[in-house]
This record gives structure tokens, C-alpha cells and sequence, in this order.
């Protein structure tokens, strides 16, 4: 007898919406075998990094804060995978939008009115989309592979950040602390809750929601589909996939951006060398466990919010380096993967012997 | 030492890594997979290569060590997508994303512990030789084994049979298969040579470019190693000069930072980024360049029909 994979004559829609559970359930029993390897209480542990960080208000809202950023990003993520346009440099983008929103606050500090908070949201996703306008242009201009470059463009941002805050746009009355000046008034988003929530959260909600409308319910999410699924199909209905490549990195360069300069008016509230623990990243796991669909994406940046969240408290409370969020967060990502495969495929016991091989259904 | 000497030192030592780790992707992505986890698998080396080491006192067995532990992250690409047939890129991610995390994991109670450098080799008499000496005869020695492979993988790719039926494989593999070859066993195969290759590239920074783990150290040059193989048009020769002017760069950016020149510091560290973009610009105008040696499956994923 051998296992093998057998193609479905259609991709299964329950598979579909039951991969990621099983992902998640596998991640969850591979992080407590990691526990106990390390030699502490798996069931605790787990406890810890997944349900407590749903006990109390107090980290409920922490959670919102962290999956704020992480919705945001993945929704233009996912609109990026889903036309088959490789941008992995959000965290670039998000950079960049940080940096070109804060021309506000840092350069005109006594400009304070409603317009000025608005000025930066737009500018912030100004910022994002020009950043991601470097590898489209790549692209679309000399054929260079767009994974290559936004990656690169990651490294240049920071270091562009980094020299930000430690050179021209250094806190004057800082104490020379690599850090700009503190934002101040209304250059800051509304907050309330324990003084953490912000209006950030509303504006990813609501930018899920618009795109699971356009994806829907419009020619251009129709366009999106077929592009990315049949790029022939596409071209032979006139969609461009030069204008396609322009308007993923635009809206995902956007939104990240426009996340980025969301982070620093709200929960840093200043500029520093370092403003986001690898959102730009977690985004990418973020979008496939949502199946790049913006309703779920909404969940699965939660999911990795919570991931955060527990990293830190089993840091806390049992000692265990706060890495593993980056392995709980690797480790979904490859599990959702993997349970992807039976969308496609099913698992099928065949006789090795070759006198009664099973032929299958013609696929 | 010269001072002339000193720098072609250094390049060498900045070089090796980047060489190492393309040269094992130039051959999966000639066999037609697209392996995106090199920092991952470059990580894995790294910390497991140190961890090794530190724990044993031998430097060699951290090689080893770094060595198994990129070959076992390969197979796990190789498991996802010549198995489970996922997507190349995002498995690729998936690897860079889970390495990173894992070797931070197993790495966080050794940072800043003194590690064991490999010691370079000294030959009587030959390695004192002046000028030449040091440069060509006291190197340390998987300098000497990424020239080897370097080598070994032009000749084997261009003159025998197995270098042909990888470039079948990569080529077009329906025919391929027809033919009665192996694509899947073929690709594994290669996939673990390039995770070999990718576990020395980490252990050469843990062990001998700075003997220590320090988180993230592979800083990116897993993606710049991708890079090069773009760069090297598939093109084993082609391939170590860039790995050389690479590491031309990135040394040039570390004197100039030394001699403080006004300019700086980031923009300096920035440079092998922005050389990267810029080689890669360069080499995708010239189409025919870019184009004729491209494996033609490259990235596709392969169903055998039953």
C-alpha cells in the first residue's frame, strides 16, 4: 500500500475553509511538543500564549493594537497574491509611509488642526505607494523580478530611517536618544480605550470591508481573479497585466505605508530606528491564512495578534525567549501551506502491486 | 601584511558566503525549483554551525553540524513542493520565516558566548611566500571548497550526464519524464545540494567570518545570493565574479566607513542593497542575456500522469 495524492476534478470549497483550522491545530501540537523539548509545561504554555491574552480587557486591546497594522498590510497583501504579483517589501512600504507622514509633525510642529492628522494619513500612504512604485517600475520597465527588489528595498528603508533619526530629523532636545521629536496633538490619532485603542483600527476595518466589496462585486475584482489565475484568459479580455503589476504595488504599497504612519501617530508616537516588530513580514503569513480574502484576513491578523501577545507572556511568565512568536508565526505558515494541498488534491491508499493499480478518475 | 593584501583578504572572506550559497541555488534552479528559503536554510547553518562548535571545541564539527541542518531545512521545501506541490515562492518565504524564528530559538542562550574560529590553513613555507603567500595558500579552508564546488558544478553541469539530465529536468520536465528520468528524485536531489550549500554559507559567517551567533546574522545575503544566480544568467563562471564584486561592495562600504569620510554610515551599509538592484536592472535589459540560459520550468511544479 502507498499514500498518494490524487487531483480532485474541482478545487473543494470545504477543504478551503477547513485548511486553516487544521493548520492552526497543527501548529498548536508542534508548538507543544516545542515546549516540552525545551522542558516546560506544553499545556500551561499554550495556555498562556493562546487563551490568556483573551482574559483580559486590558490585552484584548493589545491584540486590536497589533492587529490593526497586520489587517491593514494583509489586505493589500492579499489583493497583490491574488493577481500573482509577488510584493514582499511591505515592510519597506510601511517604513517609508512612516517616514513621509511624519514631514508633518517633525517639520511643521505648530501646524495643529483636524487637517494636519489628515495630511499625514495621506501622506503616509503616499509615502507606501511611491516606495512600491520602485519595484513595479523594475518591473514593468525592465522585467526585473519584483521579490528581489521590494526585499532589497526593505533593507534600504530601514537604514534610510535609521539615519532619519539619528541625523536630520534628530530630537533636538533629546539627549541625542536616536529618536525624532514626540509627536504632539494633532499629530496623533484619537485614542481611547485605556489610551491604547486608536482610530487606526476603524481605518483597517473598514479598508477589509471596501475590498471584500471590490473583490466581489466589481469588474476590477473580476480582473484581479482572472489575471492571476489565467493569465491568457486575461490577456485574451483585454486586461493589462503591465497595469496590473502598477495598481497591486500601489494599493499595497498604500496601505502599508499608510499602516506605517498609522504606527507612529498612534502607539510609538514619535519616529525611531525601529517601529515595527516585522508587521511587514507577519502580513505575508497573515494574507494565506485569511485565503486572500479580506473578510479572512480580518481573523487571521487577529490570530497573529494574539501570537504577539502570547509571545510576550510566556516570556513573562515562564522564560521562554520571546522567538517563539516567530516560530509559532514560520510554523503557520508552512502548516497552511501544506493543508492547502488538499483543496487541490486528495490522499488516496493504492496497491503497490502493479496487477491491480488503481487507475483514478480521469482528471 | 600590505595593505593591498589586507583588503583582498577581507573581500575574499565577504565573498565566500555569497558564492557558497549561489552556487547551490544555481543548481536547484537549474533542475527547475525556485528556492526562496536561502536565508532560511543560510540561518539554520549559521546557528547550528556555532551551537555545534561551541558545544564540541571543534570548528569541523560545526561545519558538519551547519551542513546537516541546511540539508534538513531543504528537505523540507523539498517535502512541500515536490511532494505536497505548494507554491514555490510562498514555500521559499515559509522557510526564510520559520528559520529566522527557529534559529533565534535555538540561538537565544548562546549570544555573545565565545565562539570557535576555523583556523585557516597554513602550508610550510608556501603560505609565507610574500604577497601571494597568505592570498592564495593560507586561506581558511572552505574558501578552497567553494572554489572546489564552484568548479565541480561547471564541469559536472556542462560535460557529464548528470549535468545533463538536471538540465533536462529544469528545462522541460514533461519530456523529461518521458524520457524516463526522475524529476521529482532528480529535484530533491538538487534541493538538498543547495541546502548543504546554504548551511556551509551560514557556518563560514559563524565560524569563521565573525565566530559568534548574533541574531539575523545572515543580514540579507541569502536574497542577495538569489540575486546572483539571476545576475550570473545560470552561469556557474559568471557567477563567482560576481560573488567577488559583491564582496568588493560590501568591503568598500566597511573601509569607507572606516576612514569616515563625511558620508553617511547607513548610505555606505545601504550599498550591497542597492548594488544588488542595480546588477539585476542591468542584467534583465539585456533580454538575450537574461533569457537563453533561464531553465524554462523554472518554478513549476511537477505532476507526474499515473
Amino acid at each position: 500500500m502507498q499514500l498518494i495524492l490524487e487531483k480532485r476534478a474541482q478545487a473543494s470549497g470545504l477543504m478551503n475553509l477547513c485548511s486553516p483550522m487544521l493548520a492552526i491545530l497543527l501548529t498548536v501540537v508542534m508548538g507543544g511538543l516545542i515546549f516540552a523539548a525545551m522542558g516546560k509545561p506544553p499545556l500551561t504554555a499554550l495556555y498562556i500564549y493562546f487563551i490568556d491574552p483573551l482574559t483580559s480587557w486590558w490585552s484584548i486591546e493589545e491584540v486590536l493594537v497589533k492587529a490593526g497594522p497586520l489587517v491593514l498590510i494583509g489586505v493589500g497583501l492579499a489583493v497583490c497574491f491574488k493577481a500573482n504579483v509577488w510584493n514582499i517589501g511591505a515592510e519597506g512600504q510601511f517604513t517609508a509611509g512612516a517616514l513621509m507622514g511624519a514631514i508633518i509633525p517633525v517639520l511643521w510642529g505648530e501646524w495643529q488642526s483636524p487637517f494636519a492628522l489628515v495630511a499625514m494619513l495621506f501622506l503616509g500612504a503616499l509615502g507606501g505607494a511611491l516606495f512600491a512604485f520602485i519595484p513595479a517600475w523594475l518591473k514593468t520597465r525592465f522585467g526585473v523580478n519584483e521579490i528581489l527588489t521590494s526585499l532589497m528595498l526593505v533593507y534600504i528603508a530601514q537604514l534610510l530611517l535609521d539615519w532619519m533619526v539619528r541625523g536630520p530629523w534628530n530630537d533636538p532636545h533629546g539627549y541625542n536618544f536616536p529618536k525624532s521629536a514626540s509627536f504632539e496633538g494633532w499629530h496623533l490619532l484619537p485614542m481611547w480605550g485605556d489610551g491604547r485603542m486608536h482610530l487606526g483600527l476603524v481605518v483597517s476595518l473598514v479598508a477589509a470591508l471596501v475590498l471584500f466589496w471590490v473583490m466581489r462585486h466589481t469588474l476590477k475584482g473580476f480582473e484581479i481573479n482572472v489575471v492571476g489565475s489565467a493569465p491568457r484568459a486575461g490577456a485574451f479580455a483585454g486586461f493589462s497585466q503591465t497595469k496590473m503589476v502598477w495598481f497591486c504595488f500601489a494599493l499595497s504599497g498604500g496601505l502599508a505605508g499608510l499602516a506605517g504612519l498609522i504606527e507612529v501617530a498612534g502607539p510609538v508616537g514619535q519616529l525611531q530606528p525601529h517601529i515595527s516588530p516585522n508587521y511587514g513580514f507577519t502580513a505575508i503569513i497573515v494574507a494565506f491564512l485569511g485565503r486572500l480574502n479580506p473578510l479572512g484576513v480580518i481573523f487571521a491578523g487577529l490570530l497573529l495578534a494574539i501570537s504577539y501577545i502570547g509571545g510576550e507572556g510566556v516570556q513573562i511568565e515562564l522564560g521562554i525567549s520571546d522567538k517563539t512568536t516567530q516560530v509559532f508565526q514560520g510554523m503557520l505558515l508552512f502548516f497552511i501551506l501544506m493543508c492547502d494541498t488538499l483543496i487541490l488534491y486528495r490522499l488516496k491508499w493504492i496497491s503497490t502491486n502493479p496487477g491491480q493499480q488503481t487507475t483514478g478518475n480521469a482528471s | 601584511m600590505s595593505p593591498y593584501e589586507a583588503i583582498l583578504l577581507t573581500i575574499i572572506t565577504a565573498s565566500t558566503p555569497l558564492l557558497l550559497a549561489a552556487i547551490g541555488e544555481l543548481v536547484v534552479e537549474r533542475s527547475g525549483v525556485l528556492n526562496l528559503g536561502i536565508e532560511g536554510m543560510m540561518v539554520m547553518g549559521a546557528v547550528c554551525g556555532f551551537v555545534a562548535a561551541h558545544v564540541t571545541g571543534s570548528a569541523w564539527v560545526g561545519v558538519m553540524a551547519a551542513t546537516f541542518a541546511g540539508i534538513a531545512t531543504s528537505l523540507l521545501f523539498g517535502l512541500l513542493t515536490q511532494t505536497l506541490m505548494t507554491n514555490q515562492v510562498a514555500t521559499g518565504l515559509a522557510i526564510t520565516l520559520l528559520g529566522l524564528g527557529l534559529s533565534g530559538l535555538i540561538g537565544s542562550g548562546f549570544v555573545g558566548l565565545p565562539g570557535v574560529k576555523l583556523a585557516n590553513v597554513s602550508i610550510p613555507w608556501l603560505s609565507e611566500l610574500p604577497y601571494v603567500g597568505r592570498l592564495v595558500f593560507g586561506q581558511d579552508p572552505l574558501v578552497y571548497i567553494s572554489i572546489a564546488l564552484t568548479v565541480g558544478v561547471a564541469y559536472v553541469l556542462k560535460n557529464t550526464r548528470v549535468g545533463l539530465i538536471i538540465r533536462a529536468v529544469g528545462q522541460n520536465h514533461h519530456s523529461a519524464h518521458a524520457l524516463g528520468y526522475r524529476v521529482v528524485a532528480v529535484r530533491y536531489a538538487c534541493i538538498a545540494f543547495g541546502g548543504a550549500t546554504s548551511g556551509l554559507a551560514g557556518a563560514y559567517l559563524s565560524l569563521v567570518y565573525t565566530p559568534q551567533w548574533i541574531e539575523n546574522m545572515t543580514a540579507g545575503r541569502g536574497w542577495i545570493a538569489l540575486a546572483l544566480v539571476v545576475f550570473s544568467t545560470w552561469l556557474p563562471a559568471r557567477l563567482a565574479a560576481g560573488a567577488y564584486l559583491f564582496g568588493g561592495v560590501w568591503i568598500l562600504g566597511l573601509y569607507a566607513q572606516g576612514m569616515g569620510m563625511g558620508i553617511p554610515s547607513q548610505l555606505l551599509s545601504a550599498l550591497p542593497y542597492i548594488a544588488t538592484i542595480l546588477a539585476l536592472v542591468i542584467i534583465s535589459t539585456n533580454r538575450r542575456l537574461s533569457v537563453i540560459n533561464t531553465p524554462a520550468s523554472l518554478g513549476q511544479g511537477f505532476v507526474p500522469d499515473r
